[in-house]
Order: C-alpha cells, then structure tokens, then sequence
C-alpha cells in the first residue's frame, strides 16, 4: 500500500515534469530530487560567494578608476547571486547557516576555477571572458530548469553576468592592443586560465556520475561535454580576433562537425583541485571563515538592536 | 551555533508606478527597515523598483499544494464566466 502511493506520486511527478510544468516549493517532490537540487544549487551558491575571493584581490589595484568602479559593481553581484541561491535552497527545505557551515569544514563544493590565484591585472580580464563565459553558458540552460525557484534565479543571475563578461573581454583587448609587455601579460592570463575554465563543466560525460538522473529530472538540460563544446566553439575565435593564442598546440577546426576539437582535458588536475589540493583551496576557506567571525559582532548587535526596538515598539503600542 | 539566526524575509517590488508589487525573492535580515534596505542592494541594483515590500515569511498564509485540483475545480467547471463561452454571430463587432 505504501510503496504503490509512493510510486503514484513519483509517476504523477515525472509526468508534470516531462510535460515541461515547474516544480514549486510546496509541490510534493522524490527526496532524492530535493537532495540533489540543495548539493547543486548550494555548490553554486559557494561559487559566486568564494568567486569573489580571487577579483577581491584586484579592487585596490585596478589601474584606474573606471576599472575599479566596474570590478567592485561585479564582485558586489556575485555577492547577489550566492544570495539569491542560498534563498532557493532554503525553500527546498535546507539551513542556510548548515550549509555555510559545510563549506568552512570542507564537506561542501565549489567550482574549482577559484582555487587558482589571480597572478597580475591581466587575471581579472581571464576571468570576466572565460570565467564568467564558461559560467553564462552552463546558467543559461538552467534558466529553464525543472524547479521554479532555482529557474527564477537563473534569470535574474543571467542578466547580470552579461556585463561581466564583456567587462573582462574589454580588458583583455585592451592589454592585447597594448604595449609587448602587455600583450605578453594578457597571453599569460589566457595560458593559466584556458584550461582551468574548460574543466569548469566538469567531468566527461562519460564519467560524470550524476548527469543522466539530472538530465531526466530536466535540472540540467545538456550534457557537461556539449556545454563545453559550445564553449571551445565560441570561445576560440574571440581570442583569435584580438590576437591572442589558445594554449594548445592540437586545437584544430573539424569541418566535417563544424567544432573545434582540443587536446584532452588533464583530468587528475581537475580532480587534485576539486578535493582540495589546488594552489588556493586553503587560503580560499580560510578567507571565507575570517569574514563569517569578523561580521559576527555586527550580525550579533543588528539583532540585539532588533529585538530591543520590538520591545519598545511592544510597550508603547 | 549560539548565533541567533536572523528571520527570513519574502521581498515584493514594485517596479514602476501603475504595476503592482511582486513577488521576485526572499532573504535574511534582523528587522524590517534592515530587510528593506538589503532588498534595496540585493534586488534593485538595475533600477529594477520604485517600492518595497517586505513581510517575513513566518507571516505568509498559504493554501495548500496538495489540495490544489479541488480547491480550484469550482472555478474551472464555471466555463460561462469567459466571454468565449457565447455565441455571437459573425459580422457583430465590438463585442
């Protein structure tokens, strides 16, 4: 009896979801649909606050004003982003502060790419173009996602990833147009970050364990290898245009696809850095719990300053 | 965790007179003046509003997803409350 109305449920939940109709917070969903949505939209969540840490490291240096007004508006919406993320796992049920807690005890996930410094000015136009690039192409399908929430907040993200991207594009023509040494740090930019941003899709498809449920769930709506693709495709002529070269000697166009094909991807890096042993990873956590106990007395005061005037709001009713 | 967390705030924006508030998110904040300039930050930084609204979520009464078919199955059987419902003759205009 309890199997078959279990059944009934997740039968009557995969047809609204092959029917293209949203899930919404209250809408009965497979734990497991819930489980995988609070480690995917948490894991993306930790991404836009940690992300923040490697562009951080620029602000008081960017080479003038324009730049540095531009840099502080995209670390301030990154900050936005891992908001409006941690509030859609929240209506899944999730603590926010729980899963904050995992990421400062390395039970938690997030994209690789910040584990890697962010060596001179050039990085900060490395990562607009690639970074932001790799991650519009990946949220982009996600706008269209299963679950209501995280899809709303897709969109919301995807407009303001725009000007992130082009910002980093610009800074990289500009240094490209500049003088040799300029051209030269722009190159090195481009020769640290290619392949970083590649594994930003994560693992081939054939060894990426959760894609197929997720695909059928519609929380992902292509594959981390096609996203890629699209990525290496639009990618590679950007660079040519300003003159700047990708940092594989095999990288050929295939007429017969109409896709560029790369080199393969050196997999035990991705993998080395996802389990915590890139260039950063410990300097990254550490940041990020120094911030969360640095802000405690203005969280701790902003309460006590809350609850006080509620009791004075209370008593002169 | 001895913090005392603060509530949870649902944010209506209203983004240009004439349009009414809507929904566009939640977030945490000690008091209501605190929710509303955070959504300031957090959901206005493109001039997406010209007004607020907060209300913790605590206060919002919901009805139930679950029951969702028969609670609005009295309106869809009601098909004579849409204009398309009629017959009107062609030929009649402003109608």
């Amino acid at each position: 009896m309890e199997t078959t109305s279990i059944d009934l449920l997740e039968s009557n939940f995969q047809s609204k979801i092959d029917r293209d109709i949203k899930i919404e917070p209250k809408d009965w969903m497979p734990d497991d649909y819930r489980q995988t949505l609070i480690r995917q939209i948490s894991q993306h969540a930790h991404s836009e606050v940690v992300g923040m840490l490697p562009e951080g490291n620029w602000i008081t240096r960017a080479p003038n004003l324009r730049r540095k007004a531009v840099l502080l508006a995209k670390v301030q919406d990154e900050a936005g982003h891992g908001l409006y993320l941690y509030s859609a796992t929240e209506t899944l049920g999730a603590d926010r502060e729980e899963l904050i807690d995992d990421l400062h005890e390395g039970r938690a996930k997030y994209s690789s790419i910040f584990n890697y410094p962010t060596l001179s000015w050039a990085d900060m136009g490395a990562i607009g173009w690639l970074v932001d690039g790799a991650a519009i192409m990946n949220q982009v399908p996600l706008c269209r996602c299963s679950y209501g929430p995280y899809a709303r907040a897709m969109v919301r993200v995807c407009k303001e990833e725009s000007f992130h991207q082009r910002q980093g594009y610009e800074i990289m023509m500009s240094l490209a147009n500049g003088s040799p040494e300029q051209k030269a740090m722009a190159q090195d930019a481009l020769n640290r970050f290619w392949w970083p941003a590649l594994m930003m899709f994560g693992p081939n498809d054939a060894t990426s364990k959760h894609t197929a449920q997720s695909m059928k769930w519609k929380i992902k709506r292509n594959t981390n290898d096609e996203l890629r693709q699209q990525f290496v495709d639009v990618t590679v002529p950007q660079a040519e245009l300003i003159g700047l070269t990708i940092p594989d000697e095999n990288l050929i166009w295939d007429e017969k696809t109409n896709h560029y094909i790369t080199s393969p991807i050196n997999w035990d890096e991705f993998w080395q850095v996802v389990n915590g042993n890139g260039p950063c990873n410990k300097e990254r956590i550490e940041a990020r719990k120094k911030a969360k106990e640095n802000g405690k007395w203005v969280r701790d005061a902003a309460m006590a300053h809350a609850i006080k005037r509620n009791a004075i709001n209370l008593l002169t009713a | 965790m001895s913090e005392q967390e603060w509530p949870l705030w649902e944010v209506f924006i209203r983004s240009k007179q004439g349009l009414n508030h809507k929904h566009v998110g939640s977030l945490r904040a000690p008091d209501a003046q605190l929710a509303v300039d955070n959504a300031r930050d957090v959901y206005t930084r493109r001039s997406e509003g010209i007004s607020i609204w907060v209300v913790a979520s605590n206060n919002v009464f919901a009805s139930d997803a679950s029951e969702a078919d028969a609670f609005y199955d009295p309106s869809n059987s009601k098909v004579y409350r849409h204009p398309t419902f009629y017959d009107v003759p062609d030929g009649i205009s402003h109608m």
